[in-house]
């Protein structure tokens, strides 16, 4: 009984790395570019959900529409995740295009996204503050029990929302024309504009695709882990990151199995030795993937790499 | 251009090194200068606060009287705050900085025994004397004699929670959560391990598990302790890591009690966490609901100002720093050179035997560490602090 819980428990933080995970594989894939400001854009994405829903629903000071918490829910996701890729849009119109238009190695872009998700970070601290925001409750909270196992709505929602963002993206990836052009864009970056693609929008798109869903995870995790605070990103981003080098960086596939790999390892320690191993064991295991494998689970060998 | 750019550059570094020089520089003679080592950002910013909040209201209270007044003297007295982002190391950063650049004459801070124990051994060696308000490991002050502190210690709160757990909730069993990143709930999780399982039987502590500071899931942790099915679960956390504990367990089908410790008592606590805290009980410093003479006074006086109950920093505090003003009072003069006058300062700290604090009677015993009582209180619908029981070293 006690193992099928672990499974659940996995599965739900597993879906947070996935997600998370899958932005950075996107904006790699196609630029190669290794955007390290992505877990801020999910810190971001989490802070806009929770003024979005402050907003709406009232409470914390502040008056609001006095909507009803299934309602702001429903407007809450949208307009989290449009927000948040403006925020992603906004870093790359600012910071990654004028270097790209000059030429810039990647490695300076590289440095640039670290910088940008620093600034992120502590311009949050400076905007709001250091003291947390409590997230509000959005969703009626109900603990299914089986036996042992309890499940809440909220835990499956965020398995879910996982799983159908991986087949959507997927889904655009492999099928559409869009899609194509990104695949393009990753293989020759300077072929496909003479090809009549326009490049730039393919990028801001790509930007947009990952940041929508660094938005998403934001409010996922914000409703399961109610406690926001300007530095919850970089842990979490970090370790996505590394999920996503797991499963093989520029692939979607290897973005959800690495954040499903990623979350499985770090509660199974747990489960089964001393919590305080946790990050060493869970990290010596993907180093060991690593070894063996050191393009990832879905990955190609390419001769140049940052 | 390129020689303009490198003519703006040595411009500018000359000027950054003109204003490290002009640092430390315009010491008044009349001022005393006192240091605050405090939490204001990082992951406890509402301790630092409510440290700072209680350290201004003091410093009004006495500069509007013309200051404090030393040998005949009045001194107009000042409070230089640094922030230690709840760091170990920015902790020891920062009180080297008040001692070096500041020339303060004693440091209030750092709060949390993370901070405090690193940043006491820079005042030790420093030969500047240091008083936490709010750290309770004993490692603060453990052969430092220039550190002192206005808290009880954790090898006393550890038997106070065990004790009134066991009889409150009737337990014979318990597991408990803690934050191995941070000595303070480390300390205590262990001290309290011992005391339990010395009271209930070897193995009555059926699960003793622990996270990092930065985590957010506790979900695998909780469910190993909800499957080993304890009476009640300990849980020496701070209070924003409380919040995210106490609600996961209930996600996880948790239906038993928590029994908490000191850190838990911030007054952001029931913000963060809600209605799931409702009636659980941690052992802390001093209950606000229901406190009477000065404490009140000083709880009525804080809460008009800040609108906010003021929570066990913000009292304990209060007492370091009037802990520091009485001592500089009872040397009786004011050196000018600040080694002499830390020196004076010390010893007087040392002289102190009773010490009467809004958070009680501290008795020292020629140590840095008080004898004095705690309180073990109940959080109420209203998400107040209910005083259940006092416990007072023998």
């Amino acid at each position: 009984m006690e193992f099928f819980q672990h499974l659940l428990n996995a599965l739900q933080f597993g879906s947070f790395y996935a997600l998370i995970a899958l932005g950075y594989t996107l904006v790699y894939g196609v630029l190669r570019l290794i955007n390290f400001a992505h877990g801020d854009i999910f810190m971001v994405g989490a802070y806009i959900a929770y003024f979005v829903a402050v907003l709406l629903l009232g409470g914390e000071g502040m008056n609001g529409l006095g909507l009803s918490p299934g309602l702001t829910l429903a407007i809450t996701v949208p307009a989290t995740m449009i927000l948040t890729s403006l925020v992603g849009v906004t870093l790359e119109r600012t910071m990654y295009r004028p270097l790209r238009r000059k030429g810039a190695d990647r490695l300076y872009v590289v440095i640039t996204a670290l910088m940008a998700g620093l600034i992120l970070e502590n311009g949050n601290l400076a905007l709001l503050g250091a003291s947390r925001k409590s997230f509000p409750e959005l969703m009626e909270k109900v603990v299914w029990t089986f036996g042992g196992i309890s499940v809440t709505n909220l835990k499956l929602v965020v398995v879910v929302a996982a799983i159908a963002v991986f087949v959507l993206l997927e889904f655009i990836v492999s099928k559409t024309k869009i899609g194509m052009a990104m695949r393009g864009i990753s293989y020759d970056k300077f072929a496909i504009p003479l090809m009549g693609i326009p490049l730039d929008t393919i990028i801001v798109f790509t930007f947009i695709l990952g940041s929508s869903m660094a938005g998403l995870a934001g409010i996922l995790f914000a409703m399961s882990y109610p406690i926001l605070e300007p530095y919850m990103g970089a842990l979490i981003g970090w370790k996505a990151f590394i999920a996503a080098v797991v499963g093989g960086i520029g692939d979607i596939r290897g973005a959800i199995v690495g954040g499903f790999l990623l979350g499985f390892i770090e509660i199974g320690v747990v489960a089964v030795f001393p919590s305080t191993l946790r990050d060493l064991f869970a990290f010596s295991v993907l180093l060991g993937i690593l070894w063996l494998k050191p393009t990832g689970l879905f990955g190609v060998a390419k001769t140049t790499k940052i | 251009m390129k020689k303009t750019t490198m003519k703006l550059l040595v411009a500018f570094l000359a000027l950054a090194l003109g204003a490290f020089a002009l640092m430390g520089c315009g010491k008044d003679s009349d001022t005393i200068k006192i240091g605050f080592n405090l939490e204001l950002t990082g992951d406890i910013p509402k301790v630092g606060e409510a440290s700072k909040f209680a350290a201004e209201m003091l410093k009004e209270d006495i500069n509007s009287k013309g200051g404090l007044e030393v040998g005949g003297k009045k001194y107009k007295v000042e409070f230089v705050y640094q922030d230690n982002e709840a760091k170990a190391e920015s902790a020891v950063n920062a009180a080297l900085k008040l001692i070096t650049q500041d020339n303060v004459v004693a440091i209030i801070g750092p709060n949390s025994s993370k901070q405090a124990i690193p940043a006491g051994g820079a005042c030790n060696d420093n030969q500047t004397p240091m008083v936490s308000p709010w750290s309770t490991n004993p490692d603060t002050t453990k052969d430092r004699p220039w550190v002192f502190r206005a808290a009880f210690l954790d090898p006393f709160q550890g038997p106070v929670a065990a004790n009134f757990a066991a009889k409150q909730f009737g337990a014979k069993t318990s597991a408990v959560l803690f934050d191995i990143a941070n000595d303070y709930s480390k300390g205590l999780a262990e001290i309290f391990k011992a005391e339990w399982e010395k009271k209930s039987g070897a193995g009555t502590v059926v699960a003793f598990e622990s996270h990092g500071t930065k985590d957010q899931d506790f979900s695998a942790q909780l469910t190993k302790i909800v499957a080993a099915n304890p009476d009640f679960i300990f849980v020496p956390d701070n209070y924003n890591q409380v919040a995210l504990i106490v609600k996961q367990a209930r996600d996880l089908g948790y239906k038993g009690p928590f029994m908490g410790s000191d850190a838990w008592g911030s007054a952001e606590l029931m913000t963060l966490c809600g209605k799931e805290c409702i009636g659980q009980f941690f052992s802390t410093h001093y209950a606000a609901a229901g406190a009477q003479g000065a404490t009140k006074e000083f709880i009525d006086r804080y809460n008009a100002k800040y609108k906010y109950v003021p929570d066990d920093v913000a009292a304990l505090t209060w007492d370091a720093t009037r802990l520091v003003l009485q001592a500089i009072q009872e040397a009786g003069k004011v050196e000018k050179d600040i080694k002499a006058e830390r020196k004076l300062v010390r010893d007087a700290l040392a002289n102190i035997k009773e010490f009467a604090g809004i958070t009680g009677t501290m008795k020292f015993a020629g140590t840095g560490d008080p004898n004095k009582c705690a309180v073990v209180v109940q959080i109420s619908p209203e998400g107040k602090f209910e005083f259940k029981e006092s416990v007072c070293p023998q």
